[in-house]
Parts: structure tokens; C-alpha cells; sequence
């Protein structure tokens, strides 16, 4: 079995004191979608910013197509980004440019490319995520659906190796949520990519992912193929998959005596 | 009484550790300014937004000034039957003064405030993040351009609101009292130097130029991504600015004229 594109060693992170992610070892191999699953807050998007150097590990290592991300100087780094796609929560579009120049930015900076070339390559990116007519809109005129849909034809602009996803199921109406969730699908088979998928969607998820991993207080809690997942008697993973309010993980933020605090007039 | 000495030594090495970052960030500005020349579109773009579009407030308050700095000043000169110096007394006052200071003020609250909120929210919707992520380098598509556009547009901005100052002072001065059209620009022509007076208000006005620029750029980059943060960081441009100018002001007018 080839070396996965990117692999996790047990890395740890924190925000000053807070401590993020406590020890983490994953793997993404080539030509695969991985989801990382986990409630609001438990590190999952800053899975994605290790992996795409904008933070780097306290302990452990990120590596991605052989490289040690945390190690990689700017240009490195940079050279390294050139291979990578990463779709914002909101798209992230260029508010300032149409959906045709938001497509053909990569394509400008990092090309010598000439204008025709361009055009028929950004034509070519929007025909794949159906709104070749919209490319003279500008990002305001789009609903969430379709300004993620150019975001996407925007990530995929220079066909990268890694394709990452934050929350890309956030916000959209469940037509929407099907067809960004098969794009994924269908994008990362055709471009012969590897795909990261950060969402708390667990029924999206298992219909179009290949592996999944659940992160619980910094750890990596559970994981599995979709199948495994669906039969799978952890209580964690059956809380998730079946959206119960308590659980593992509980209803309640962790506080004193319910009793003593009434009773003392204290929170 | 430690609290307030923990509070005030907090706020001088938060002060101390921001101007710190405001240094290195004009330094990485620099360092990405030969990027974003290679791209002058997006510098002549700026140049647009900052300077062009602040054209109509800069020319219609230089004027007022002009018709004022007029009144004000014949008012004044009579007294002493100098009226016939009403031209030197306003070209004299904008063109060392009035014109730099006051023009570096309004483009800090029209074009500063503008570049401040227009990169604070480009980090609120993730899009220098997004940036960042296709190795496209943020300081030099978005802050250099914009930095360089504030540069340069503010003494010109600062000439034209003397231009139009000493329009207004000759409208009100000629035109609308009398005093006498010749003496009003031979005794301008005759007392106004070109390097002593004009070329110190132009060095000035490119000083205040950079201090606006810089922190309308930093306070953008900076600032917190909320609607709350942006909001906050505009009106830090806009007070930052003014006290930045007004404090550089005094000390290049302690230098340059000293009698």
C-alpha cells in the first residue's frame, strides 16, 4: 500500500493554555475522502490549518506528500499550498471580483498562461460545478449553494493533489447539500485527488466518504468506513450517528451542584 | 493600587509589543512592494479609490477654508492697513499649514477609514485567509497596493487643497471685498519661498501620507474578525491618524521652522 498523502503523528496543539488537540495520529490516503467528525469546538477546522501550515504543531508532525509542514519555510510552504485546495466555510469568494475572475485568480497568479488559455480553463472549471452562466455574476447576486459551487470550481482551478473542506454542508438547503456533497465525490475521483472533509453532516458524510474519523476532546475517539460507522456499538459514535442531546458527550457544560447552587444563589 | 500598576504595565507593553508589530508589518509592506509593482493595476486602482474618489471633499473644503482663511484674515489685516498681504497671509497659512494638516485629516476619515474596514472585512469573510491558503501573499496583492495608493495620493490631495484654498481666499479677498488683484499675488509671489515654504508642506503632506496609509493598512489587517472588531478598528484609524498627524506636525514644524 502506497504512503498516505497526509499523515498525522501525534500532534498536539493549543491556543496559549488551551489545549486544542492532545494527541492525534491520522492518515489520508491518495485517492480517498476522509471525514473528520466531532461536535462545535473539538479542533476539527484546526485539523485543516495544521495540515495547510497556517498553524503549526506544539508536538508532533504534520506530513503532507512526504514534507514536514511545521518545518516548511515560506516559499516551501507556498510551493507546497500550490498543490493544495481548501474550501472555506462561506466560500471566501473575492467580493471585489466576478465569479469568472474568482476562478481564473490561481490561475493568474501562478501561470504565465495567455488570456484564451484562461478563459477556456475557468469555462471548463464552472461547466464542472454547473454555473458556466454565472460567471459574469458578481459574488453578491449568488446564493450560499452557488457561491460554494464557484469557491470549489476556485479550489480545484490549478487540479491540487489535497482538496480540504471546512464545513462545506453549513448553511444549505438539502438540494444544495446534495449536490456539493457529490461535487466532492466526483471532483476528487476525477482529479484523481485526496479529499479532507471537516462537518458535524454525519448522514451527508457517510454517503460519500470513504473513511471516517471522530475527534472527542483532542483525541481521535472513533473511526471507520461509513459501514463500520453505521453498525458501530461505541456509545460515542452512537450518540453522533443518531443525534441524541446527552451521552458521552453531555447535555451540560461542566458546573457545580445544581441543588447547592440554587440554594446558595451561586452559578 | 497593584491592580492599576499590573493595568498600566500591561497597557505600555501592549503598547510597546503593537508598535513593535506595526514595525515588522511596514518592513514585510516594503519587502512585498516590488510584488505588487510588478501587478500596477492594483496600485492605479487604489490610487482611484483613495485618491480620485476623495477629490470632491478635499476641493470643497479647501475651498471653504480658502473663503474663510479670507475673511478672517482681511478682517485681521485692515486693523494694521495690511490688507494688500491678505494674499501672502493664505498661501503662506496652507501652503506650510492648513493645506497638509487638513487635508491629511479628512483623508484619513474618507480614504483611511475606507481601507480599514475594506481589509478588516475581507478578513472577516476569510478571503486573506483563502489568499494565504492559494500562495498568493495577502501583504502584497492586498495591503502594498493600498498602502502605496495612500502614499501617493496624499500630497497631491494636500496640493490641490491649497490650490483651492488660495482660490477661495482670492474669491472672497478680490472678487467679493476688493482688495487689489495685483497686490494680492505680487505680494504672494514676492513672500512665498519655494523650497522654505512650498517643498516643506509637500514633505509634510508625503509624511502624513505614510502615517495615514500605514495604520489604515495595519488596523485592517489587525483587527478582530467581528462585526464589533472592524467597527472598533475603523474608528482606531480615524483617532490614530489625527493624533499621528497632529504630533508629527508640530514636530516638522519644529524643525522646518524655526525662525
Amino acid at each position: 500500500m502506497s504512503e498516505p498523502l497526509v499523515r498525522l503523528e501525534n500532534v498536539r496543539f493549543a491556543y496559549g493554555e488551551r489545549a486544542i488537540l492532545r494527541d492525534i495520529s491520522l492518515s489520508i490516503p491518495r485517492g480517498k475522502v476522509v471525514a473528520i467528525m466531532g461536535g462545535s469546538g473539538c479542533g476539527k477546522t484546526t485539523l485543516l490549518r495544521l495540515i495547510g501550515g497556517q498553524e503549526r504543531a506544539v508536538a508532533g508532525r504534520v506530513m503532507v506528500d512526504g514534507e514536514d509542514v511545521g518545518r516548511l519555510g515560506r516559499e516551501a510552504l507556498y510551493a507546497l499550498r500550490r498543490r493544495m485546495g481548501m474550501l472555506f466555510q462561506f466560500g471566501a469568494l473575492f467580493t471585489d471580483m466576478s465569479v469568472f475572475d474568482n476562478v481564473a485568480f490561481p490561475l493568474r497568479e501562478h501561470t504565465d498562461l495567455p488570456a484564451e488559455l484562461i478563459n477556456d480553463l475557468v469555462l471548463m472549471k464552472l461547466h464542472a460545478v454547473g454555473l458556466r452562466g454565472a460567471a459574469r455574476l458578481m459574488p453578491g447576486e449568488l446564493s450560499g449553494g452557488m457561491a460554494r459551487r464557484v469557491a470549489l470550481a476556485r479550489t480545484i482551478a490549478l487540479d491540487p493533489m489535497l482538496l480540504m473542506y471546512d464545513e462545506p454542508f453549513t448553511g444549505l438547503d438539502p438540494i444544495s447539500l446534495g449536490v456539493i456533497g457529490q461535487l466532492i465525490r466526483r471532483l476528487n475521483d476525477a482529479l484523481g485527488a485526496s479529499s479532507v472533509i471537516v462537518t458535524h453532516d454525519i448522514q451527508e458524510s457517510l454517503q460519500i466518504v470513504d473513511y471516517i474519523y471522530f475527534i472527542s476532546e483532542g483525541r481521535v475517539a472513533a473511526e471507520g468506513t461509513p459501514e463500520a460507522i453505521r453498525n458501530s456499538t461505541d456509545p460515542f459514535v452512537h450518540q453522533f450517528v443518531h443525534a441524541e442531546a446527552d451521552g458521552p458527550v453531555p447535555f451540560h457544560y461542566p458546573a457545580g451542584d445544581y441543588a447547592t447552587a440554587l440554594v446558595g444563589g451561586a452559578a | 493600587m497593584v491592580g492599576a500598576i499590573r493595568r498600566l504595565g500591561a497597557l505600555v507593553i501592549n503598547g510597546v509589543w503593537q508598535l513593535g508589530f506595526m514595525a515588522r508589518f511596514f518592513w514585510l509592506i516594503l519587502v512585498y512592494s516590488g510584488q505588487s509593482f510588478t501587478r500596477i493595476h492594483l496600485t492605479v486602482r487604489e490610487l482611484y479609490f483613495s485618491g480620485v474618489m476623495s477629490l470632491l471633499i478635499i476641493l470643497v473644503s479647501g475651498l471653504f477654508v480658502g473663503l474663510v482663511l479670507g475673511l478672517q484674515g482681511y478682517e485681521t489685516l485692515q486693523r494694521y492697513g495690511a490688507s494688500d498681504s491678505l494674499g501672502t497671509l493664505v498661501a503662506l497659512s496652507l501652503v506650510r499649514e492648513l493645506g497638509p494638516v487638513v487635508a491629511g485629516l479628512l483623508f484619513a476619515s474618507r480614504a483611511g477609514s475606507a481601507v480599514t474596514a475594506e481589509i478588516g472585512l475581507m478578513k472577516v469573510t476569510e478571503q486573506l485567509k483563502a489568499m494565504d491558503m492559494m500562495a498568493v501573499s495577502p501583504i502584497a496583492r492586498v495591503v502594498a497596493p493600498r498602502f502605496w495608493g495612500g502614499v501617493v495620493s496624499m500630497p497631491l490631495l494636500a496640493a490641490l487643497f491649497s490650490a483651492m484654498g488660495v482660490f477661495g481666499g482670492w474669491l472672497i479677498g478680490v472678487v467679493v471685498i476688493g482688495v487689489d488683484d495685483g497686490a494680492f499675488w505680487a505680494q504672494m509671489q514676492d513672500a512665498v519661498d519655494f523650497q522654505y515654504d512650498v517643498l516643506n508642506g509637500v514633505i509634510k503632506s508625503c509624511v502624513f501620507g505614510v502615517a495615514v496609509a500605514l495604520i489604515a493598512v495595519f488596523e485592517g489587517y489587525d483587527c478582530v474578525p467581528t462585526a464589533e472588531g472592524v467597527s472598533r478598528a475603523i474608528t482606531r484609524t480615524v483617532v490614530s491618524s489625527a493624533l499621528a498627524i497632529l504630533a508629527l506636525d508640530f514636530v516638522m514644524t519644529s524643525f522646518m521652522f524655526r525662525g
